[in-house]
């Protein structure tokens, strides 16, 4: 106890010299640092933050210290998060290193894996994307068929990904690939890692509803890779490959955190404010089926937070994510979603603009402007790391044990003609 | 913050559960349901309860209660709410020893919380003047006399009326319906004169009456707390009482969506469980997600409650558990009756009895939208 308190005064003295003034308000999107060989910093003050939090290892401080981590213990990351939101700092680095690989690297990949990758996550000098999806293997990922051959001491990689998210600003990818094409789909997979400027490798950025492009076609043309890239067991990339997915899942339904590290500082940060600005209110929101919209959306945002909280408190018992991160990932997507539809309803037309023809952004402003894009980019978050469908699927089958269907079709196939509505491919679905 | 059960909550839990299951299953309900039961609550079981000392759960020691707190009696009133058993927990403890611990002089409350926790005496909460909850229209009139006050007035749905032997009346002293100053809190035994009870039959089987009175005179001690100023200990305990009902009405979500889920498996059509149908899967993975957030709603409400002085933000988390668990009662007992199929319109079947008593703990101490519209002003739109 006495050293928890010693750690939060020097940990809050530690930030109060530490963190720059400017880290220390709601980060614009353009803001949000990634890190990799190609980083931007907007801002210069991110770049100095980084190296700091980096420097100490808070950029990661559960990971261990013999890979460049904090070596912190739940507690004491507790205090740090505890006193990082006191002051309301900016993550120092967001990347899926951090929220996805890195967490199964500690776990599964060998000694030497670990020190020749963790430490540069930790710094933010490596920027990994995903290579799962594929055009044919989406929701039935097992279905993947990229292929790797071996050939002497490296495997040949042919074929291609689709919606790799940033994979033309990615350095590395972790990647899904077919190394066994007669076992069962699921017994074939590989889990692999590799260059982004290996020779072979070429992307295509493909442009989203909201304007932006923030994923990829990813082709692979002979890129040639080293055995050791390969993580864990050869033909066991699934069971990596479905741990990986539970944290993606895990950090997905962060967006739906009522407040912290998503406050963008705005319009739908604050959609009661926002609604009672455009409406002219000044008491009380004068439109009652918004304002009980609003509450509703916020009450169940609070207490999806708890929940959040709770699953952390319980994880720790047990053993890190388990199916409830499929909860998470759903009620965060879903959040996030009535967050965006209830900013168009309280900022009406102005929250519709696509973009200013103005050059004081007095018919748009940058805000409104963003309030749209932000909407229509929500939509993807019940698509990305598994469908809001197949989530339900895991919960259904993993968490309350209800019957698989597909496991029956055999067995009453030609019995009864019902039983076909749940298509055979549900069972290989990314579902864990 | 702790939201995960400690030790000595698991065994609790695990206690009032097989307690529940075992001398007070939903049959003890359709019994005293079935037979027009004069009291509407078992008294055997009740005494029971009693011995294991759910009634002086949340009462302070000093009073002869245990001193377990407000998480204490939540996780009992949440197994409660998993076999419907009607007793006097909500109307007593929950509500009348909250009220008289948080407004009560000395006196009273060596007077009156004692009797409680040993089981001795059922006290109702005449609060309500419409069928709508609405705490701070009051019109009963209290007058004051030489001797002490004048009650004149009615008051609708207070639960356990017929079998109170004493009522704690919320009177108006002063002012208008609708404002907070001039709300006085009286203790007004049963048997007194001009007092008359009406007992209602409502759906979900448990006790509640409309009572009135007629030129009732109380003696000067029977005022609790300050003259006119009420309502800040009314209000606190409603927070409770919103916060206690909140935990009953959970566990009656869960055993619902879990008879639900168990009935999904073993009904065949089709030559497959019904559970097999996605249809049917994604509705159950949807309401086990709301059953979650319902879970920390409650864990997180009641923690607060048991920090004293340092509760946190008590009005908004009552508004909070009493709007959600409103809502996913309503959603899972619906499901549960539609998922059950015919068998699940029968009044053999036991699903039909959640069905009433959640629609009956929904109106009470407020629904969805008066909890809605009030969260929505404690946070300032
Ligand atoms: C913004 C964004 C970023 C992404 N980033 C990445 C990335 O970085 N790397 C990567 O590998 N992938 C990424 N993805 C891809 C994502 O994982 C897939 O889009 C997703 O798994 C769905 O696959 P699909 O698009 O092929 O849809 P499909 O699988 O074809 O699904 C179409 C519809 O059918 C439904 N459906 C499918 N199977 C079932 C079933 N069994 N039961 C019920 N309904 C079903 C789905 O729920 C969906 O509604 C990203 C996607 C988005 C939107």
């Amino acid at each position: 106890m006495h050293d928890l308190e010693a750690f939060r005064a020097e940990t809050r003295a530690w930030l109060e010299d530490n963190c720059p003034a400017s880290m220390r308000t709601p980060m614009p999107e353009d803001e949000v640092v990634w890190g990799g060989r190609n980083a931007v910093f907007r801002n210069p003050d991110s770049k100095l933050w980084l190296e700091r939090m980096a420097d100490k290892g808070w950029t990661t401080p559960t990971w261990p210290q013999e890979y460049g981590g904090g070596g912190l213990d739940k507690a004491h990351s507790l205090v740090l998060a505890e006193e990082m939101q006191r002051i309301a700092a900016r993550p120092p680095l967001v990347s899926f290193g951090i929220s996805m690989l890195g967490p199964v690297l500690l776990e599964m990949a060998t000694h030497e894996q670990k020190l020749e990758h963790i430490p540069k996550i930790v710094r933010g000098e490596i920027r990994w994307c995903q290579g799962y999806s594929e055009p044919g293997a989406g929701s039935d990922l097992a279905g993947l068929g990229t292929k790797a051959i071996l050939q002497g001491d490296d495997y040949i990689i042919n074929g291609s990904k689709i919606w790799t998210s940033y994979a033309d600003q990615a350095d590395w990818i972790f990647c899904l690939v077919r190394t066994d094409f007669e076992a069962p789909k699921h017994s074939g997979i590989s889990f692999i890692l590799f260059d982004m400027a290996s020779s072979g490798v070429s992307t295509k950025p493909i442009k989203l509803i909201s304007g932006n492009s923030v994923f990829c076609e990813t082709f692979f043309d002979d890129v040639r890779v080293p055995v050791s890239n390969l993580v864990g067991r050869l033909n066991d990339g699934w069971t990596i490959a479905k741990r990986l997915l539970q944290h993606e899942r895990t950090m997905i339904s962060g967006f739906g955190l009522s407040s912290g590290r998503n406050n963008r500082g705005g319009l739908a940060d604050s959609l009661a404010e926002t609604a009672m600005l455009y409406r002219g209110d000044v008491v009380e929101l004068s439109d009652p089926v918004l304002r009980d919209q609003i509450a509703q959306f916020r009450i169940d945002s609070e207490a999806f937070t708890l929940t959040s909280q709770r699953s952390a408190q319980e994880a720790k018992q047990s053993k890190g994510p388990n199916a409830t991160s499929s909860v998470l990932k759903n009620y965060g997507c879903e959040l996030n979603k009535r967050r965006y539809e209830l900013a168009l309803q309280a900022a009406g037309t102005q929250a519709l603009g696509w973009e200013s023809l103005t050059e004081d952004d007095s018919d748009f402003s940058q805000q409104e402007l963003a309030v749209a894009r932000q909407w229509l980019r929500s939509k993807g978050n019940s698509i990305e790391g598994g469908t809001y469908e197949v989530q339900l699927n895991v919960i259904a089958k993993r968490v309350l044990g209800l019957p698989d269907m597909t496991a029956m079709v055999g067995n009453t196939a030609g019995k009864q003609g019902a039983t076909g509505q749940n298509s055979a491919a549900e069972k290989t679905a990314t579902e864990s | 913050m702790s939201l995960v059960l400690n030790e000595d909550q698991t065994m609790l839990q695990q206690s009032a559960r097989d307690f529940c299951r075992e001398q007070a299953p939903v049959a003890v309900l359709r019994h005293l349901r079935d037979s027009k039961h004069p009291d509407g609550y078992s008294a055997e079981v009740w005494q029971s309860m009693v011995e294991l000392g759910w009634a002086g759960m949340a009462i302070p020691e000093a009073y002869e209660g245990f001193g377990f707190g407000y998480s204490g009696l939540g996780l009992v009133l949440e197994e409660t709410g998993r076999t419907l058993v009607p007793t006097p927990l909500v109307s007593t403890v929950l509500l009348s020893a909250t009220l008289i611990n948080l407004a009560g002089n000395e006196e009273q409350k060596l007077e009156l919380l004692p009797g409680i926790a040993r089981g001795d005496s059922v006290v109702a909460l005449a609060l309500e003047e419409t069928a709508i909850h609405n705490p701070l229209h009051i019109e009963l009139k209290a007058v004051k006399t030489g001797s002490g006050y004048i009650l004149n007035g009615n008051k609708d749905f207070v639960l356990d009326a017929h079998v109170a032997d004493q009522f704690i009346v919320v009177a108006r002293t002063e002012g208008e319906s609708g404002h907070q100053h001039g709300i006085s809190l009286f203790t007004v035994d049963a048997a007194s004169q001009g007092v008359e009870v009406q007992r209602l039959n409502m759906v979900d089987s448990r006790n509640a009456g409309n009572i009135s009175l007629v030129d009732v005179e109380v003696p000067e001690e029977a005022l609790l707390g300050q003259e006119n100023k009420g309502w800040a200990a009314l209000s606190r305990t409603l927070d409770i009482g919103r916060i206690g009902l909140a935990a009953e009405m959970l566990g009656g979500v869960q055993e619902v969506f879990e008879r639900t889920v168990e009935y999904m498996k073993q009904r065949t059509q089709f030559g497959v469980p019904i559970g097999a149908f996605q249809a049917l899967q994604h509705r159950a993975a949807i309401m086990y997600s709301e059953i979650e957030l319902c879970k920390s709603l409650v864990l997180k409400a009641l923690y607060e409650l048991d920090r004293g002085e340092e509760a946190e933000d008590i009005p908004a988390l009552a508004s909070m558990c009493k709007a959600k668990l409103s809502e996913i009662y309503m959603l899972v007992t619906n499901e549960g009756v539609q998922m059950h199929g015919g068998i699940g319109m029968t009044d053999e079947f036991d699903i039909g009895f959640f069905l009433k008593r959640a629609r009956v703990a929904q109106q009470t101490l407020g629904d969805a939208a008066f909890h809605r519209d009030r969260y929505a002003s404690l946070r300032g739109f």
